[in-house]
């Protein structure tokens, strides 16, 4: 049986007291997150500037993008970022054949991600919108590039959460890191919703 | 028993999410260039952000200093990139 970790589930705390606070994962993990979250900041404001320089441009090439992708992906990661959050709560509940169940729909969810990007990067690359064609498809596979980047590294984060959700016993430590590595995914859910709304809407 | 750890406020969370996405889809596939549209849009991505690290991050019930963070972060994300967006 899994050991149960500190945190509360849903519905598990005291309503005369409230929720104790509680942070997800090591603290030091926390660090590296907003620091990628500053990082992708300053890239989605430099992005910004770049448009202001050719609106018209940026506004054309926008719409060569294919949006039913991009809105497609943003709705499958939404999905998988459910399914690592129920995860997580099925692995402090010690239900782990479900909690491998969410897991293991959180990957394919991944993977349908990737193998809709490379599609996109075909088709876009085949019609002649390459990187060097203009500043916003410089910025395009910049940032859907460093983004995918993050996916990749998720995927074997989200493989590595399997393995713990596998074990019989869970100590205090490694339920830290499964709290840890599910925050990175949700990274890379948070950080793709900005990327669709300037990419594929706003620029 | 998998169905029964659906029936949470992170599911609730997820479908507006979802509702959210096509809403900013309708809206901004089609606006022009320099329509307000497209800040409201901004403000939609921020709140979806706002929701992922509220709800699926668990930041709603950790120490005031990284919610505050946390929040502060959504904030100046929308007011920076709407700025841009209106006034450069």
């Amino acid at each position: 049986m899994i050991q149960a970790s500190v945190r509360p589930v849903d519905g598990d705390r005291s309503r005369a007291t409230g929720p104790i606070p509680y942070v997800p994962g090591e603290p030091g993990v926390w660090v590296f997150l907003f620091g990628d979250m500053v990082v992708f900041g300053v890239f989605f404001a430099t992005f910004m500037y770049q448009r202001a320089q050719a609106p018209e441009l940026f506004d054309a090439s926008r719409h060569t993008l294919s949006i039913g992708i991009g809105l497609t992906n943003t709705l499958v990661l939404l999905t998988s970022s459910l399914f690592v959050v129920t995860a997580v709560r099925a692995i402090r509940l010690s239900q782990r054949g479900a909690a491998q169940l969410m897991l293991a729909g959180a990957l394919v969810c991944a993977l349908i991600f990737v193998g809709l990007k490379a599609v996109e990067y075909t088709t876009k690359v085949a019609a002649g919108h390459v990187p060097t064609q203009n500043n916003f498809y410089l910025y395009f596979f910049i940032l859907t590039g460093l983004h995918l980047f993050h996916v990749l590294i998720g995927v074997g984060v989200l493989v590595l959460l399997l393995t713990q959700a596998r074990r019989s016993t869970l100590s205090a430590t490694r339920m830290a890191v499964v709290e840890g590595g599910a925050c990175f995914w949700h990274l890379v859910d948070l950080l793709w919703i900005m990327l669709f709304a300037l990419l594929y809407l706003v620029s | 028993m998998t169905f029964s750890l659906l029936r949470a406020r992170s599911t609730l969370v997820w479908l507006v999410l979802v509702v959210v996405t096509l809403v900013s889809w309708a809206l901004g596939a089609d606006h022009g260039v320099g329509s307000t549209v497209a800040v409201v849009v901004l403000g939609l991505a921020v709140v979806k952000v706002r929701f992922v690290g509220l709800d699926f991050m668990e930041l709603r019930t950790a120490p005031l200093m990284l919610r505050a963070l946390f929040e502060a972060y959504c904030f100046t994300l929308w007011m920076v990139l709407a700025g841009m967006y209106l006034w450069l």
